[in-house]
């Protein structure tokens, strides 16, 4: 690991200022990606600004029709939270099954999401339910926020504060984990909004995406069998050594029937 | 540097770390506290875990600097007046290892999942150890001295 200075922020305030005065500083939430990034001396920060303990920046609530959840709760809290299992089951669900109990146990949703990795759980959820990403400067719809591989539209200093979830009238998630890291190999999160039904595909792409012939298709009627028609394109999917780009695109194709499935 | 000052196995303990010194390097290279194991670079194989404010994380993936007023429980910790813990007397007693290299880190997960789950299923055990990698086992006999743990907790 290269040397840094480590800071903790008292304030959301104050860590906006540090980090607006460094452009190689880096915030620090959950640290379950930052830090093996840094121990495996991918980064190179001058310092990391600590935002855990910001009270601007936790708490779970239920408010004006959405669920908001601060961006440095752990997986854990959100997985165990009774609010959250009685507002979005389907949330606390896809909290349960990230990584192990120990990442679970530090990693936030702020974290997760500002991160953006293509085969995280939690971007799938905020595109989902088309939830809004409320940072210390604006608000970004999910549909804006999500940028392809690792990017985001957060702007250098910007930090996500809370994420607000429009309630769902119901929604599933379905996964099929990498069994190693327990990370999506495709993993498929289907809601039924105000907002008509949004089918958010992770883990198969560059990036989070919106599956639209199937949001189609589930709103002529919402079974699994719509889904069984369909063909996902393959050529924009990932391929690597755990599965080649028409793997994935069935993959989530099984996931998104699922979540269907669970819906009913 | 920072000068920290956290509690590890109900002592308190204070130290000059460097800002990028992990959990796992303080508690082993500072406190000499050496049961805690490093076997790997990606915080994956959870033979680091310690508990921090009475829940299981990997140690390695923490600075030390960020326990700074911590409560911290090393595999050194978990004995009671010379008793064992449950867990450590469940692995024992299923002989639910073979090198041992893994075994700290299982054991403290153990130890916090049948605190969480007093009665675990196998799937809940099974659930709850994916983030502890053992390499000579096959989790058969790991799998088995968590249900017992869970029975001698009870007891
Ligand atoms: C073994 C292992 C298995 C895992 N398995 C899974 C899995 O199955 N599914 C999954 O989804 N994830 C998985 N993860 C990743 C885990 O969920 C991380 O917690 C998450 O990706 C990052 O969240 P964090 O809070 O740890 O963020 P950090 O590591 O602290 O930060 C990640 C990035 O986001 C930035 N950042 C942090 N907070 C903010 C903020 N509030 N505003 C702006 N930027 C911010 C940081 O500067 C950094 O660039 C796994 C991790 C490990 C180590
Ligand atoms: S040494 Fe910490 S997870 Fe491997
Ligand atoms: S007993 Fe050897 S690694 Fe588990």
């Amino acid at each position: 690991m290269f040397a840094f200075q480590y800071r903790k922020a008292k304030t959301l305030k104050e860590a906006g200022e540090w980090l607006s005065k460094d452009d190689e500083a880096k915030p620090l939430s959950g640290g379950m990606t930052l830090i093996p990034t840094l121990k495996a001396r991918l980064a190179n920060p001058t310092q990391l600004i600590d935002l855990n303990g910001l009270s601007e920046l936790s708490g779970i609530e239920v408010k004006d029709g959405a669920l908001i959840i601060g961006a440095t709760t752990r997986h854990h809290q959100v997985a165990t939270s009774k609010v959250v299992r009685d507002a979005i089951p389907a949330l606390a669900d896809l909290a349960s099954h990230i990584g192990d109990p120990q990442v679970r146990n530090r990693g936030t949703l702020g974290g997760s999401v500002a991160n953006n990795d293509p085969a995280a759980d939690y971007p799938s959820a905020v595109l989902g339910l088309n939830a809004k990403v409320i940072t210390n400067k604006r608000e970004i719809a999910a549909d804006d926020f999500f940028q392809g591989m690792f990017a985001t539209a957060l702007e250098p200093g910007e930090l996500i504060v809370r994420i607000a979830f429009p309630l769902p009238k119901k929604a599933a998630y379905a996964k099929f984990p990498h069994p190693a890291s327990g990370y999506a190999m495709a993993g498929v999160f289907v809601a039924q909004t105000t907002a008509g039904i949004r089918v958010a595909v992770t883990g198969a792409g560059p990036g989070v995406f919106r599956w639209s012939d199937a949001e189609q298709a589930l709103a002529k009627g919402m079974n699994a069998a719509a889904i069984e028609k369909l063909t996902l394109a393959a050529d924009d999917l990932n391929e690597d050594i755990h599965g080649t780009r028409e793997y994935r695109a069935q993959l989530a194709k099984v996931m998104a029937a699922r979540a269907v499935a669970a819906l009913a | 540097m920072a000068k920290i000052e956290l509690t590890v196995n109900g002592k308190k303990c204070s130290g000059e770390v460097e800002d990028r010194v992990l959990l796992a390097n303080f508690l082993r290279d500072t406190l000499n506290l050496t049961g805690t194991h490093v076997g790997c670079d990606t915080s994956q194989c959870g033979a680091c875990t310690v508990h921090v404010d009475g829940r299981a994380i990997k140690s390695c993936t923490l600075l030390a600097v960020q326990a700074d007023g911590a409560d911290v429980v090393t595999i050194e910790g978990l004995a009671k007046n010379g008793k064992l813990h449950p867990a450590q007397a469940a692995f024992t007693e299923c002989h639910a290892l073979q090198c041992g290299f893994c075994t700290p880190g299982m054991i403290m997960t153990t130890a916090a999942l049948i605190k969480d789950t007093p009665n675990p299923t196998d799937e809940e055990i099974v659930h709850g150890l994916e983030g502890n990698l053992c390499r000579c086992t096959g989790y058969i006999n790991i799998v088995k001295a968590v249900k017992r743990a869970a029975e001698l907790q009870g007891k």
